[in-house]
């Protein structure tokens, strides 16, 4: 699956987001996603909310996908 | 039984269980190695379950939860989350603290 369907699919889901996507060719996926809907948020249920956008496809065309999940805040004292 | 009832067994049974691929001592998945070695390294007893050895749970989890991948960590029954999630919590302390809520595991009747 190419990385810019997925996010796209993350993208149009996941109101207000911002995803970056990448893969090793076989199977494995890595998305840094930052949306201010994660304010108050644990990471488990941030993953939750991104695994939600990707329905069935992860654990088939999706092997593994590693996660990284920001507030716009966080994203931005990440940045400086 | 039906396999959600199944999963809720398994759950209260096991106050620290691990769904994975593969065993603690043959893992066939990287995450699920990486996941049991911090397990090792919290010195948590916990208990598994191979998913493959059991398609029904594997799939029947996926909805339980909310969540598509393995493994899967659960600590008193509430799911902790997966590889990613197990690495974040031990390196800010937090999944040996949480750990360490961790009921003692039940015994056989």
């Amino acid at each position: 699956m190419d990385p810019t369907e997925i996010r796209a699919l993350i993208e149009q889901n996941l109101g207000n987001s911002k995803a970056d996507v990448h893969t090793d060719g076989q199977g494995h996926y890595e998305a840094t996603v930052v949306c201010a809907a994660f304010v108050g948020k644990r990471s488990l249920q941030r993953h939750q909310m991104v695994y939600a956008t990707l329905g069935s496809r992860v654990g088939r065309e999706i092997h593994a996908l590693a996660l990284e999940t920001f507030t716009p805040e966080e994203w931005q004292a990440r940045a400086q | 039984m039906e396999v959600n009832e199944r999963i809720k067994k398994q759950l209260d049974t096991y106050p620290v269980l691990l769904y994975m691929k593969g065993t603690p001592d043959f893992p066939q998945c990287g995450f699920s190695a990486k996941t049991v070695g911090i397990l090792r390294a919290t010195g948590a007893k916990f208990a598994y379950v191979n998913i493959f050895e059991d398609p029904e749970v594997r799939e029947g989890l996926k909805a339980y939860s909310n969540w598509p991948t393995f493994p899967q960590l659960y600590v008193n029954g509430e799911l902790i989350g997966g590889c990613d999630i197990a690495v974040e919590l031990y390196e800010s302390g937090e999944l040996q603290q949480i750990l360490s809520t961790a009921k003692p595991v039940a015994q056989a009747q």
